[in-house]
């Protein structure tokens, strides 16, 4: 446990310093919400009922921009290759490297969405609706993405790839995390059937994501 | 002769070059019956003429769905018991079952225009077998971003594997959301819904078409395996020449320079 703790710990001290980038990601989420008015217009009743919509696809993108982070940096440095042979199962040390990032990137996230509410128009409800379904799944975006990060980390272009690879397979949580926003807004299906589906995503992903990258990262590196 | 014996493959390639010719014949036959029987079948009362789009339509959404299922087991072979065959089974089949999709998209598409008005309408089963059509595309992106055909297999079978989860949610979509798609209608609890002059020509196609993907899918693993041979026969005469006059004289030259 103590290793893992140490890998957390390292991981979000690396993030958050300069070169770290973590806060990038919330840069970049407040620019793609800024850009929305622009292009469909800044007619404040549209934007309402778009707002959650276009919180979530910005924090998508904001989570997905980051996520080459999680390997490439170690990779380059060679810890990658000491946490692969260290005695620490290498899904348990991909799962804590995913929980450091998504600590360190998603959070931030997650606590940016009520300034950017307001400028969306959202009352106090919708903003915190929108909040609540981000927390429950931008854990699920970190940890699907990680599989997409693990089997980009060896290859040259890795970038783009990850983004076709990724973005398929975290529709299901950008569905149910809108689903879920709009009921607490405008109803009229009960809000607890669709969160409860996202909050099953993030489970499911926090039990598939570990070993997936796990097996694609000793694949690719030996 | 079990699936041990076919991972040499020597053996696999003088097998299917003896079972292929007939693999097409059946192909053929299955395929020519199925469309005579198709445009013999009756059109329905509601849906007129069009209804016999259906017998393209089916036979290639199933087997989009069916040649992931493919791929996913050819991974699970790569993955665990490292089947020689099992990653180039796996490369072959990814376009041809991407082609099925299309096709399922398209006539999907044309025939969603007569009945419901719109070429295209976000509801679960055609979001899900969209996301497929995606996925089979980032497979294939993937295959072709890593040099080392070995590698690319293993990093190709975890996506494919991760990829599978898609499959039952779009069997199940047309059951777990109320959408405009219609429900299934003939592999469900109580037997078939379609009456037997649909369901014939229906099953006959079904048949037609999974022969063909077996078809294509046997020929794409020869070329893939002849593919593979030509590479390493370029690749042991790159490192010949290498080994000869040209090449060492620059080497050392370098460290001469040095």
């Amino acid at each position: 446990m103590t290793a893992l703790g140490a890998l957390i710990r390292r991981d979000i001290r690396i993030a958050l310093r300069i070169g770290g980038g973590a806060l990038i990601g919330v840069l970049f989420f407040l620019t793609v919400v800024v850009l929305m008015p622009f292009a469909v217009g800044p007619d404040l009743a549209l934007l309402t009922r778009l707002g959650p919509a276009i919180l979530w696809l910005g924090a998508l993108l904001a989570s997905l921009l980051t996520l080459d982070r999680l390997f490439t940096a170690d990779h380059e440095d060679g810890s990658l290759d000491l946490i692969i042979m260290s005695r620490t199962p290498l899904e348990l040390a991909c799962a804590a490297k995913a929980l450091a990032h998504w600590l360190a990137a998603g959070l931030p996230l997650v606590i940016a969405t009520p300034v950017l509410g307001l400028l969306l128009n959202l009352d106090a409800t919708a903003t915190g609706a929108v909040a609540l379904t981000l927390l429950a799944g931008t854990p699920a975006l970190t940890f699907i993405g990680m599989i997409g990060a693990a089997l980009a980390v060896t290859m040259s272009r890795g970038g783009l790839l990850l983004a076709v690879l990724v973005l398929p397979l975290s529709i299901p949580v950008l569905i149910f995390g809108v689903a879920a926003s709009q009921a607490a807004i405008v109803g009229p299906l009960p809000f607890g059937a669709p969160f409860s589906i996202l909050c099953a995503l993030s489970l499911v992903s926090f039990v598939i994501g570990p070993f997936a990258a796990a097996t694609s990262l000793r694949n690719g590196l030996d | 002769m079990s699936l041990i014996d076919l991972a040499n493959p020597t053996r696999f390639l003088a097998l299917t070059a003896r079972l292929l010719p007939w693999l097409a014949l059946v192909t053929v036959v299955l395929l020519g019956a199925g469309l005579y029987l198709s445009a013999l079948a009756p059109d329905d009362y509601q849906q007129g003429a069009t209804v016999k789009i259906m017998f393209i339509h089916v036979p290639n959404a199933w087997l989009s769905m069916f040649v992931w299922g493919v791929m996913s087991i050819a991974s699970l072979g790569t993955l665990v018991w490292r089947h020689p065959l099992a990653d180039v089974a796996a490369k072959a089949a990814a376009p041809i079952g991407a082609s099925f999709t299309f096709l399922a998209l398209l006539t999907g598409s044309l025939w969603g225009r007569p009945m419901w008005g719109t070429y295209w309408e976000w509801d679960a089963r055609l979001t899900s077998v969209l996301i497929l059509f995606l996925m089979y595309l980032g497979l294939m992106a993937l295959w072709r971003s890593v040099e080392d055909p070995t590698r690319a297999a293993r990093a190709a079978a975890v996506l494919t594997l991760v990829g599978a989860i898609n499959l039952p949610i779009i069997k199940f979509s047309v059951d777990w959301w109320n959408t405009l798609h219609q429900p299934a209608s003939v592999m469900r609890m109580g037997g078939p819904a379609l009456d037997k002059s649909f369901l014939i020509p229906l099953l006959v196609m079904a048949i037609g078409f999974s022969f063909l993907f077996i078809t294509l899918h046997v020929a794409a693993m020869r070329n893939e395996i002849l593919r593979r041979r030509v590479r390493s026969l370029q690749m042991m005469q790159a490192r010949a020449y290498q080994g000869n006059a040209p090449a060492s004289g620059a080497t050392s030259q370098i460290v001469g320079a040095a």
